[in-house]
């Protein structure tokens, strides 16, 4: 079994997975959300056991790294961070249906991986400048804020969702949903959680950047948009403090915010040249 | 007078104009990823006409994150957190630093988290039991003796409610090493020839050469590949020349710079010069010579008695990627001439008649460093720091407070347990939960 075999199975995984939240939102099963948190944690051992293994086979081939330094082995790591970001809230808040908002980002993540035109699965080795410890330490830190943005932004489409309901009966879809009021508050610490790490993630990159090029900031297309991004969830953060901001505009932040976090991981790589293109190999 | 400045202090102070600043910053940094920056002015021209490439000139969009414009919006987000932070400290400070056992008696039986207990034993009894209970849940508290009993007070974690001012100082940290990085800092580049020395560096942009004061010698450079024939490692042995006399040594490689009197060397390029670096030694007399070879030109050497010529004829790749085989011919001047194949980085041994030649063949290349000097980078490294710290104490250590009254009401001892947190209500609720739970056990006994 290779690793890309044993994600395959993940991407189907998570595909049933969010089926299964999904049908606990429309259907308000509770046993259905009971199926989906055991495929989830199922197919996030198979998938942090699959990591692993392309972890060992990069050194069976003689140029050992840690599956983080191209487009596919990235799609791998958001899907798992954002499951495990997932995983973690739905102990935390108890709320299943949050799943069927959060799961499908990890889905489509692992997808695009699978099958996505242009993504190559292969091994390869690392050019000189990916040759540094601080890969690990920058890429981790970034996309475990990607993946609480992912989250965020899966909490603001469901608060939108439930806010735009004229329908207030206990019986109709959207009434399931937990409170506004819980939701903008989950939404809220989920925003100030990604913030952290990709403060984290950004100051990671110049760093690494400064030991190995001399120039911790250069505006490269990538970095700027990852600062574009930090300035969207700066603001949100701040966007609280002042009336009339809550719930709906966060959630549209939460949207936007999302929008430009996917800017900045592929619009950069397959749209604007600079440092990051070869992210796109 | 005093309440339009009042009305200007409030505007810059104001989180609305944070808002605003950090919304233009967003908006107006996209445009610098969409239209190219630092090219030549011909670029913009063609791809957008003169009309537009004129508007680009006078907004100064080639160089759009140095503009005058972009700049001042950073100038005015610091100006923005300057103010917010002297506007907003002293009450914090206030915060931070009040003297809670001063605290109005009433405010504490309308706080949410409170709970209530009766205790036989004396006022003064039940308060040390209460003191001690709270110790044992890790709330240090101080005591008071009012007219309505004994005020107890504990709290934790005071001081994060500066934690957003961390932040924000943070900011005007690194802005302060960026601009100390630009004004009194360059960046620039370096060829340098294998064997060979400089000391001068062009900078980046402007192409004006600095020189460093000292000379950097190349003694070798070393290219060395995967099996797919993709550039695994460039490598450079570096000396640093001071009037001639080496004063330090490295090997540099890409993410592995070497440092040197405030500047910084990076192994970022190489060139190949179509050119060999050959040495050729008379293992008899231990004469030897090195030498700059084109392929395909005639060397001519005078080594002791012999009248040396050779030169590289032919080549030929080796089942190892990158690395070529070359054909030498080789006369001395007596006798038939020899042809020999060398690797490239290899060694061969020429016998002819009593004497014996080492001949060693590499290719050549200048490699290319990249050089820094920037006396603002530990700034912005200890801003980067701060920001973190403040961001994590701003978010997740709260400022919790604790008071106790202990009163007497009728014979019996009253106790009012009132708690606050200015963050995290949940996870407070069930801290204060748990000293309540300590101090009801405790005084049950």
């Amino acid at each position: 079994m290779t690793s890309s075999q044993l994600l395959g199975i993940c991407t189907l995984g998570y595909l049933l997975a969010s089926a299964a939240y999904i049908a606990t939102f429309i259907f308000k099963t509770k046993k259905s959300g009971v199926v989906g948190t055991i495929i989830t944690l199922l197919t996030f051992v198979i998938q942090t056991v699959a990591i692993g293994l392309r972890w060992y086979e990069s050194y069976q081939r003689g140029y050992g790294h840690a599956p983080l330094t191209n487009m596919y082995e990235s799609l791998v790591f958001f899907s798992w961070a954002i499951v495990i970001f997932y995983l973690l809230m739905e102990i935390k808040f108890k709320n299943r249906l949050i799943g069927a908002f959060a799961i499908p980002f990890a889905f489509v993540s692992m997808a695009y991986a699978s099958f996505g035109k242009g993504i190559s699965q292969e091994i390869n080795p690392l050019i000189p400048a990916l040759q540094s410890n601080w890969l690990i330490a920058h890429v981790v830190t970034c996309f475990i804020g990607y993946a609480a943005f992912a989250v965020a932004c899966g909490m603001g489409i469901m608060y939108l969702m439930k806010a735009s309901s004229k329908n207030n009966s206990t019986d109709s879809l959207l009434a399931t949903l937990p409170d506004l009021k819980v939701i903008d508050d989950i939404t809220h610490k989920t925003i100030i959680f990604g913030f952290l790490w990709l403060s984290g993630g950004i100051i990671s990159g110049a760093v690494w950047a400064n030991s190995a090029w001399g120039t911790y900031w250069s505006w490269d297309p990538k970095e700027t948009w990852s600062l574009i991004t930090w300035f969207i969830y700066a603001a949100t953060l701040h966007a609280r403090f002042t009336r009339g901001w809550q719930g709906k505009r966060i959630a549209w932040l939460a949207i936007i915010g999302f929008f430009c976090v996917i800017f900045t991981y592929f619009g950069v790589n397959f749209l604007l040249s600079g440092l990051h293109s070869y992210g796109s190999s | 007078m005093s309440k339009k400045k009042n009305s200007f202090i409030d505007f810059f102070a104001s989180v609305k104009l944070a808002l605003f600043v950090l919304f233009c910053l967003a908006v107006s940094s996209i445009i610098g990823t969409v239209i190219p920056q630092n090219k030549p002015p011909e670029i913009y021209i063609q791809q957008y006409g003169e009309n537009m490439a004129k508007l680009f000139q006078v907004l100064d969009i080639p160089d759009m994150y140095n503009s005058w414009w972009f700049v001042t919006l950073l100038g005015l987000l610091c100006l923005n957190l300057i103010v917010c932070t002297i506007e907003r400290l002293p009450n914090v400070w206030r915060m931070v630093t009040l003297d809670n056992l001063a605290t109005d008696i009433s405010r504490l039986a309308k706080m949410k988290d409170r709970k209530t207990f009766h205790s036989d034993r004396s006022l003064s009894e039940t308060a040390s039991q209460v003191i001690t209970s709270m110790s044992a849940k890790g709330w240090k508290a101080q005591e008071k003796k009012l007219d309505e009993g004994i005020l107890l007070f504990a709290q934790k974690g005071p001081w994060s409610r500066l934690g957003v001012y961390v932040v924000h100082t943070s900011i005007i940290v690194i802005f302060i090493g960026a601009m100390i990085g630009s004004y009194l800092g360059y960046k620039g580049s370096m060829m340098i020839p294998e064997t060979t020395s400089k000391d001068t560096l062009f900078q980046f942009g402007t192409g004006t050469p600095i020189n460093l004061g000292f000379k950097i010698l190349c003694e070798r450079f070393v290219l060395t590949r995967y099996d797919t024939g993709a550039p695994k490692e460039f490598l450079s042995d570096l000396v640093v020349l001071e009037d001639g006399k080496e004063v330090h040594r490295q090997s540099i490689v890409v993410n592995d710079p070497m440092h040197y009197k405030g500047h910084t060397f990076y192994q970022s390029s190489y060139q190949a010069l179509d050119k060999f670096l050959v040495t050729l030694t008379n293992n008899n007399t231990a004469q030897g010579e090195r030498f700059l070879v084109e392929p395909g030109k005639e060397v001519k050497w005078k080594m002791g008695q012999a009248d040396i010529t050779y030169g590289i004829i032919n080549r030929q790749g080796t089942n190892e990627p990158g690395i070529l085989n070359y054909k030498i011919w080789f006369h001395d001047g007596m006798g038939e001439p020899t042809n020999f194949w060398v690797k490239d980085g290899g060694s061969v041994s020429v016998p002819r008649g009593d004497t014996n030649y080492t001949f060693t063949l590499k290719e050549f290349f200048a490699t290319g460093l990249q050089v820094t000097k920037d006396p603002g980078v530990w700034y912005v490294y200890i801003g980067c720091i701060l920001m973190l710290l403040g961001l994590t104490v701003a978010f997740f250590v709260s400022h919790r407070r604790i008071w106790v009254l202990v009163s007497t009401e009728d014979e019996k001892s009253s106790v009012l347990v009132s708690g606050t947190s200015n963050k995290n209500r949940l996870a407070f609720e069930k801290s204060f939960e748990s000293v309540t739970n300590q101090i009801d056990n405790d005084l049950s006994v």
